[in-house]
Formats: structure tokens, sequence, C-alpha cells
């Protein structure tokens, strides 16, 4: 066994460079090194605070943060729901998931009408509900957003709950079923421990999903859309236009150091995770054997 | 407790029904039953959502008096439709090549080799997934300037081949490969790239798959990038054509729409299967 795996280690850097230059290469010159450049083009401190400072700057940043803290945990909250759900009431092949998962497929283009139809001042929402709210130029604009987010991504976040829920061995529950466990003591001390190991990479994937809300931003509101709804995209994109390369790369830097930094911070914790895993592991284990060996 | 396991089931199958029905299935009739109505009964049920006036919407799931008139006005008289179409076919369908030729060989050295920085190398791939398109539109500009390219199929197909989500798709689905079946296949003297071809490429075939359909939903609703790089108008996709779609089409945009959706929904029911083994191998192992 050990010999099999040191010959798989052998196929060490000199065979690797083939299959992963031709890509690197193209990722140094197209991203890497252009990045580096803009390092260099964001100039001095002044830059970064005159944009710290800066109004658009600051309101663009809030609401970006305050989308995803609305809309992440909610996207969590819901995708989990439904995923207990389909796993819990419905069949492998169900059609619910077919359906559900549809949206991941639609262009921003193929429903900026149907939002439309259901948000403008006229729509169905406002006239279901009897209210006259300008849901898309107005401050609740911001809530549609959240709402296109969550229809868009709902399906895929779901799937990842599904893998997590699948992997869930089954006598866990026989067993707390014998205890005479209900539904809710199940969920509580079994589904949710279990599938906690997996909620790191499933909100990865969504943060990186919550980025491109923007399209439906701009195809639904516009490029000026009601101060609320002002996103860092925006921003960036209005700074682009007005040519203002040093703001932009400021911005961009400080970004990626923050994205850097959460992302460093999340695999940080999950390598200490595993590493806390595998000691107890070994630590079972080495109790498994003395127990073995004094019987 | 049978009983309680049964009502739990209904409940839950009731809620599923509701979601499903409610937010996706009604929304899509709503939609398609748009795109085959004529001109007059548009006006007459939308005027406000294609922002001619205002009247109040009267939503139908089925239209008065359905035509095919806007689909043929489209796809028979519109050559600018048709050229976004094509624009759209053959910047994403580049990309995806690309990303097989360079991506996929990528996500394999990842996987399958050991070499110095690779878990370095790993993470940077990883930030660039996440980040933002906008944090690299003026670094991305001005390389593109200084090459050539602006203004080409090349600015949105170049970045779009280079970018890192496939590859790492693909890595999660060659690490899971068993140890075993590659020895086999080093025993009897295959070389690095039959192991690739014979071994690698068949066993990651769901996530190879699943990174191809998720890129192709990506780029054939490509918007920042082709408003950025692209200021001729005649190599704009699909994509950019309903949010610039003038009042004097605007009975169009329906027929539009559904169109755009069509392709992707196609290959999204097709494909199903790989998804979503692909999606659940990306989510689970840490």
């Amino acid at each position: 066994m050990k010999i099999k795996y040191s010959s798989i280690s052998a196929r060490g850097s000199k065979r690797a460079w083939p299959f992963l230059l031709p890509g690197l290469a193209g990722v140094s010159i197209f991203v890497v090194l252009p990045f580096l450049d803009t390092v260099r083009r964001s100039g001095g401190p002044s830059v970064y605070r005159e944009v710290l400072e800066n109004r658009a700057f600051r309101l663009a940043a809030g609401n970006t943060l305050r989308f995803m803290g609305t809309a992440l945990p909610l996207l969590m909250a819901v995708s989990f729901l439904l995923s207990l759900l389909v796993y819990r009431c419905a069949g492998k092949r169900s059609l619910f998931k077919t359906v559900l998962v549809l949206p991941v497929a639609v262009p921003a283009a193929g429903v900026v009408l149907l939002w439309r139809m259901v948000f403008c001042r006229d729509g169905i929402l406002n006239g279901l509900t009897g209210l006259s709210v300008d849901w898309i130029r107005g401050p609740q604009s911001f809530a549609v957003l959240v709402f296109v987010y969550l229809w868009k991504n709902v399906g895929y976040q779901m799937l990842l709950w599904l893998a997590a829920l699948a992997g869930i061995p089954d006598e866990l529950y026989e067993a707390a079923e014998v205890d005479g466990a209900g539904e809710l003591k199940k969920l509580l001390y079994i589904t949710i421990p279990q599938v906690k190991r997996s909620a790191g990479m499933i909100l990865f994937l969504a943060v990186i999903n919550s980025f491109k809300v923007f399209r439906e931003a701009y195809i639904v509101a516009g490029p000026y859309p009601h101060e609320r709804l002002y996103l860092l995209q925006h921003l960036f994109n209005h700074w682009f236009l007005g040519m203002e390369i040093e703001k932009m790369s400021a911005a961009a830097v400080l970004l990626t150091a923050v994205i850097g930094g959460t992302l460093g911070l999340f695999a940080a914790a999950a390598f200490m995770g595993t590493e806390k895993q595998k000691a107890e592991q070994t630590a079972k284990q080495k109790r498994k054997r003395k127990g073995e060996q004094e019987v | 407790m049978r009983k309680g396991k049964r009502t739990v089931r209904i409940f839950g199958g009731g809620v599923l029904f509701a979601v499903s029905v409610g937010f996706v299935v009604l929304p899509m009739l709503l939609s398609a039953a748009a795109s085959f109505m004529a001109e007059d009964e548009l006006a007459f049920r939308y005027l406000e959502v294609l922002e001619l006036g205002r009247a109040p919407v009267r939503a139908a799931l089925l239209p008065s008096y359905p035509t095919a008139e806007p689909y043929r006005e489209l796809l028979l008289h519109s050559p600018g439709f048709f050229i976004m179409f094509w624009n759209s076919c053959l910047q994403v369908f580049s990309v995806l090549a690309g990303q097989l030729l360079v991506g996929m060989p990528a996500a394999w050295a990842f996987a399958r080799f050991r070499f110095p920085g690779k878990k370095a190398l790993f993470f940077l791939y990883l930030i660039l997934m996440v980040m933002p398109f906008q944090v690299m539109m003026a670094p991305s500009y001005l390389i593109l300037d200084r090459l050539g390219l602006l203004d080409t199929h090349l600015a949105v197909i170049v970045p779009g081949i280079f970018s890192t989500f496939p590859v790492y798709i693909m890595e999660r689905f060659f690490e899971s490969i068993p140890n075993s079946l590659l020895e086999a296949a080093y025993m009897d003297g295959a070389g690095e790239l039959t192991v690739f071809f014979r071994v690698g490429i068949p066993m990651g075939f769901p996530g190879i798959m699943t990174a191809l359909l998720l890129d192709f939903f990506e780029y054939w609703n490509a918007l920042e990038q082709p408003l950025t790089f692209l200021k001729n108008k005649e190599l704009w996709p699909l994509s950019l054509y309903l949010p610039n779609v003038t009042a004097d089409k605007a009975s169009l945009a329906f027929a539009a729409g559904m169109i755009t959706v069509l392709l992707p929904a196609l290959l999204y029911l097709n494909g199903q299967t790989w998804l979503e083994q692909g999606i659940s191998g990306t989510g689970v192992k840490e």
C-alpha cells in the first residue's frame, strides 16, 4: 500500500508542468500580470485614502455588504430547507428537482421582462397586494434584487446541500429512531451537525454567484439605479467610463485584499478543522486498539 | 409514527409543488404566452412592461389571439438579431473549446501531481474564481488594448478561456479518481498522456460536463465583458439584445427572450444528470 502511494507522489513536478503550463501562462498574461500592473497604477496611500473617503465608494461598499449580509444567509437557509424537503419527500429523479434547478440555466436577458411584469408600478405584485410600491426604481428595489438572486441560485445551492445530505449514513437515523427521536431532534442532532462540514464550501460558491447579481440589477434597473441598489460593480463601471484608472485600481486592490483575506481565514479554519478531525480519529483508533489489546 | 411520517411527506410535497409552480412554472408560462402575442394584444396587456407607457399589467397564461408572428419577424426579417445569435454561439463555444484545451490539463495537474508551490497556486486560482469581473475590468482592458484584441471576438473569448472556475470543478473530479486505477494503468506501461486520455477524461466526465454546462450558462449570459470590450455593436452577443431593444421592436422582446432561454434550457434538460453529479461533487469534499 505504502509503495503504491510513494510511486504516485514520485510523479512530481517535471511531469506536471506540461499539463499545467499552457493554462498557467494564460492566467499569468491575462490576469496576474495585468493585476500587478494595477497595483502599481493604484499609486500611493493618498489615493487609497481618497477612495476610502469617497462618498460613492462608501455607499457602494455598504450596499454590497448589506446585500451579501441579507442575501447569503437567506439563500443558505431557503436552499437548505428545500433540500430537506426534496430529500425526504421526493424521489431521486424528482421532477421538483428539475424544475427548481432550471433558473440556473436561464440568462438574465431571458427574464428581464418577466421581472418587470411582476415588479413594475402597475405590475402583478402590486395588483395582487393592493400596494403601489415602485419596486424597480424605489428603495424597495433592494428587496427585489435579493429575491432575484434567490430565484436564480436556490436550485444550485439545493443540489449542493442534497449531496451533503446524501453523505449522512442511514444508520445514524436508524439508531436515533430506535432511541425514540422525533423529526425535529433528528434534524437538530444528526442532520445539521453532519452537513456543517460542507457549509463552508456551499457558502463559498454562493459568494461567487452573489457578485453576478449585478447583471440582473443592470438589466432591470439600468446603470443608474436607486441609491440603495448602487453596488460596487456600478461604481467600477462609472469610474471606468470616467477613465479614473487610479481610483479603480486602488479599489480593486482593496476588494482583492478583502476577498483574499476572507478566503484565507476560511481555508485556515477548514484546515484546522480537518487537522482536528484527523487527531480525533487517530485518538479514537488508538483507544480502540488499546481496548482490543486489553480484551 | 408511520402516520406522522406520511403527514410530513404530504406536507413537504405540497410545499415543493407550490414553490415549483409559483416561482418557476407559472413565470415561465407567463413569458412564453407573451411571446406568442401580437402587437396590439401586447400593448393592451404589457404596455408598462415594454416601457411604452403606463397601464395596469393584465397578465395572461394564454394569449387571446396566439400568433407566431414575433418569431417569424425575428428569425426571418431581423438580420441584426441573427448576427447576435451567431456572435453568441461563436464566443461561447470558442471559450468552451479553449477551456477544454488548457483548463482541463491544468485541472489534471492540480489533482494528480505534486509540485512545489501547488497549494499556493491553487489558492490563487480560488481567489481569481471569486473575484467579480469589475476588479479585473481596467487591467483586462489595458492588456487587451496592448495586444490589439479590443473590439474583436477574441476580447471576450481569450479572457474567458483562462477563467479558473472550470479548473476548480474538474480538479474535484480528477482528484476523486481512485489511485489504484491509475496505478494499474502506469503498471501496464501507459504514459502520462495515455493515462490522462484513457483514465482521467472518462472518469472525470461528469465534472468536465458540469464545468462546460455551467460555463455555457455563464457566457451565454455574458453582459459585462462584451459591454466593456466590444464597442462595435456588430460583435455583440444575444445577451445584449434585450437590454438595448428599441421601442419600435418592443413587440419582439418577449420572443427574443424566449429564444435566448431556449438553448441553455435544452442543454440543461439534456445534461441534468451530469450537472447534478458534477455540482454534488464540488460541494461535499473538503
